[in-house]
């Protein structure tokens, strides 16, 4: 670069040229000085409902954003969609992750415009209440979806996160329980407790979300996590700060878990029922799933359409079609997760009856899987997340990311 | 008058640039550290300075670790990168730019993809240290990954290049006459190098340690990947605010204590080194 004096004092010179450029940050300090506004809206009344749908048509079309290895490759679901209704549907698995999902949305949301897709898939939690506190979904028409009234499991049409799916209906639902790889831990895995066992020390993985880490020390603590206050929190923060003041964990992992339980990194670890199931079918691992005598936590993955969708009925339609047992079947058949649609269960043993070979057998393991069909003895074991605001959020956050963020 | 003018507009598209992607958003993040609220109900402007204290207060120990790796890391670079960048300049011979291009050849991989490679390597049953721990060289429990050691590892690796090419650069232009001379005034190859080429070479050293220091110690991709339970930088904890917490104007706060923290930081390292090499490095 030159070094001539003169051209040196021309790009540092006058003082007047800093201020103007104070002046024109000063104009985006305008901007900001107001402060951002949020959009807290109230809940939908019966006419809100009717309002929003009266006047809205099918448009034989629909955009379709969901999360990775949610369907099996041939997309066979939205291919008997398109058959019977005639709505094309163009299908991205583009969600990784809910709190990056929600970030990239909220701009265009409250811009008011649409962000490409018409109907997505966001997990139960803090996004999901922010997505409805902030008025950004559609309240759904229940009079057009007689599949999910006739067909849906008693426990879906009542998650706390949603009470009455005024929002949102399941899409599939999945365990947070304990993996582990038998011929490490050398014994059964069968209690949370075993995860604060010393023996297993820095071999134990945890997982970094704050809901999942908090549901564990709380369960472990005997405490169910639906119904906990603040002072239950303290508590479980106090159980999962010894378990790291120990060093028995190795590591507050998010999905890499899977890999590091692979490796032989940990030898046992929280995780998610389905990865499990095909992790064992695609790496020939033989990794274990449990739920824990305490108990697991079940999560809902939610079909939604969001405020700014442009075929919003046609998304209704595809939601509702899910809820059609042979579709379910077939879906659970592909990803392994818990169906919302008991009646799946049927259909897949009735096409194990009349297959042959492999495919029976891989029928028959589905059919009978507790990941895919808890039992009622199952169900009684598994609880539910604690449905955060945005004011209780931070509180919760508070406790268990001061363990996770070491 | 046109004279006068030419360095305006020279200067005019680049500082634009930065005026609309630089300036603009630090002051709207400024503001932002200042407010008070949620991503639901919004955030107000209400000059609340305790986001700074607050800040301080619960992350100082992920701070003043996020330093000392910084510090450990950049030291590192220096001791492997002096060595090698000197190699280069006096005794690369006609090849120099094959072995400068080798330097800069991971570059051409994602470093995402780079760090997690490390990861398998290393893993506690992985192919480096199973065999070694097989024939009882190390403990059954010994373990690479999930230590501080290999995130101050990692961050040495990844921004290696960043030390090597400046130190390089400052070599390159030392008169290999001023050596001649040095040892025609009978000074032993020590003395030489000692009172002539590593005082000269000062100033790559000075660019290095910016270009490894700061993004160093705000980097958060190392310890999320190779840390373990206690090795968490302040640049995650930034990230995770942002990102998950949706908590902006704590996030906008830590990162404003950050980039004080590192100009202080760099001043007064300028200062112990003495400015007139600064203004050489900023020259060049």
């Amino acid at each position: 670069m030159s070094t001539d004096p003169a051209f040196l004092r021309g790009l540092t010179s006058s003082r007047r040229d800093a201020l103007r450029l104070f002046g024109l940050a000063g104009a985006g300090l305008g901007l900001a000085a107001c402060g951002v506004k949020g959009q807290k809206a109230a809940p939908p009344k019966q006419n809100d409902v009717q309002k929003y749908w009266a006047g809205k048509t099918k448009h034989g079309h629909l955009n379709f954003a969901n999360w990775t290895l949610y369907m099996d490759k041939a997309r066979t679901p939205l291919k008997d969609f398109t058959q019977q209704t005639g709505v094309t549907v163009t299908y991205r698995e583009v969600i990784t992750d809910d709190p990056q999902w929600f970030g990239k949305i909220s701009p265009q949301l409250q811009a008011g415009q649409s962000i490409g897709y018409d109907l997505m898939v966001i997990t139960n939690g803090v996004e999901l209440t922010k997505l409805v506190e902030l008025g950004y979904l559609v309240p759904l028409d229940h009079s057009q979806m007689p599949n999910f009234a006739k067909n849906a499991g008693a426990a879906y049409k009542k998650e706390s996160f949603d009470p009455g799916n005024v929002y949102s209906v399941p899409y599939a639902t999945g365990l947070t329980g304990i993996a582990y790889d038998p011929r490490k831990t050398g014994r059964e895995i069968t209690s949370i407790q075993d995860l604060w066992d010393p023996k297993f020390k820095g071999k134990v993985g945890m997982m970094s979300d704050a809901q999942e880490i908090g549901n564990f020390g709380m369960l472990a603590l005997g405490i169910d996590p639906e119904k906990s206050t603040p002072e239950d929190w303290t508590k479980a923060g106090a159980k999962l700060q010894e378990q790291k003041d120990k060093g028995i964990v190795r590591k507050y992992y998010e999905n890499d878990y899977i890999d590091a339980l692979t490796r032989g990194d940990v030898w046992l670890t929280m995780a998610w029922s389905g990865d499990i199931f095909q992790q064992n079918l695609s790496e020939g691992s033989h990794l274990k799933f449990v739920i824990p005598q305490e108990g697991a936590t079940i999560w809902t993955d939610n079909m939604m359409i969001p405020k700014t969708a442009e075929n919003p009925v046609d998304a209704l339609m595809m939601m509702d079609f899910f809820y059609r047992p042979e579709i379910a079947a077939n879906l659970a058949e592909y990803i392994n997760y818990v169906t919302p649609v008991p009646a799946a269960k049927d259909v897949i043993t009735a096409q194990a009856a009349s297959a042959t070979g492999s495919k029976k057998t891989t029928l028959e393991a589905v059919a009978n899987s507790p990941l895919v069909f808890p039992s009622d003895a199952d169900y009684a074991k598994l609880r539910h997340y604690r449905s955060l605001t945005s004011a209780t959020e931070k509180e919760y956050n508070a406790v268990f990311q001061h363990i996770t963020a070491g | 008058m046109r004279r006068r003018l030419a360095p305006y507009a020279l200067i005019l598209p680049g500082g634009l640039w930065l005026a609309i992607f630089f300036v603009v958003p630090m002051v709207v993040m400024l503001s932002f550290s200042l407010m008070q609220g949620d991503v639901v109900n919004g955030f107000r402007l209400t000059w609340h300075w305790q986001n700074y204290s607050e800040g301080l207060s619960t992350y100082d120990s992920q701070l003043i670790r996020s330093l000392i790796y910084g510090v450990l890391a950049t030291v590192a670079c220096i001791v492997l990168a002096y060595p090698v960048a000197y190699w280069i300049a006096f005794r690369g011979g006609a090849r120099k730019t094959t072995y400068l291009f080798l330097i800069l050849l991971p570059f051409f991989v994602s470093f995402v993809l780079r760090t997690f490679s490390w990861k398998f390597l290393l893993a506690d049953d992985g192919i480096v240290l199973s065999p070694l721990k097989d024939i009882g060289l190390l403990p059954q429990d010994f373990h690479v990954i999930a230590t501080g050691f290999a995130v101050v590892a990692g961050l040495t690796y990844n921004y290696l290049p960043f030390m090597v090419l400046p130190i390089y650069v400052a070599l390159e232009r030392v008169d290999p006459k001023l050596i001649e001379a040095a040892q025609d005034l009978y000074a032993a190859p020590t003395q030489a190098f000692l009172r002539v080429v590593f005082p000269l070479s000062l100033p790559g050293v000075f660019a290095g340690v910016l270009m490894t220091f700061v993004p160093v110690s705000a980097d958060y991709v190392n310890s999320t990947v190779l840390g373990g339970t206690n090795n968490t930088m302040i640049g995650n904890i930034i990230q995770n605010l942002y990102l998950v917490n949706t908590d902006y104007p704590q996030a906008a706060a830590l990162s404003f204590t950050l980039m004080a923290i590192l100009l202080i930081g760099i001043f007064l390292y300028a200062k112990a080194l003495g400015t007139e090499d600064v203004l050489e490095v900023a020259t060049r």
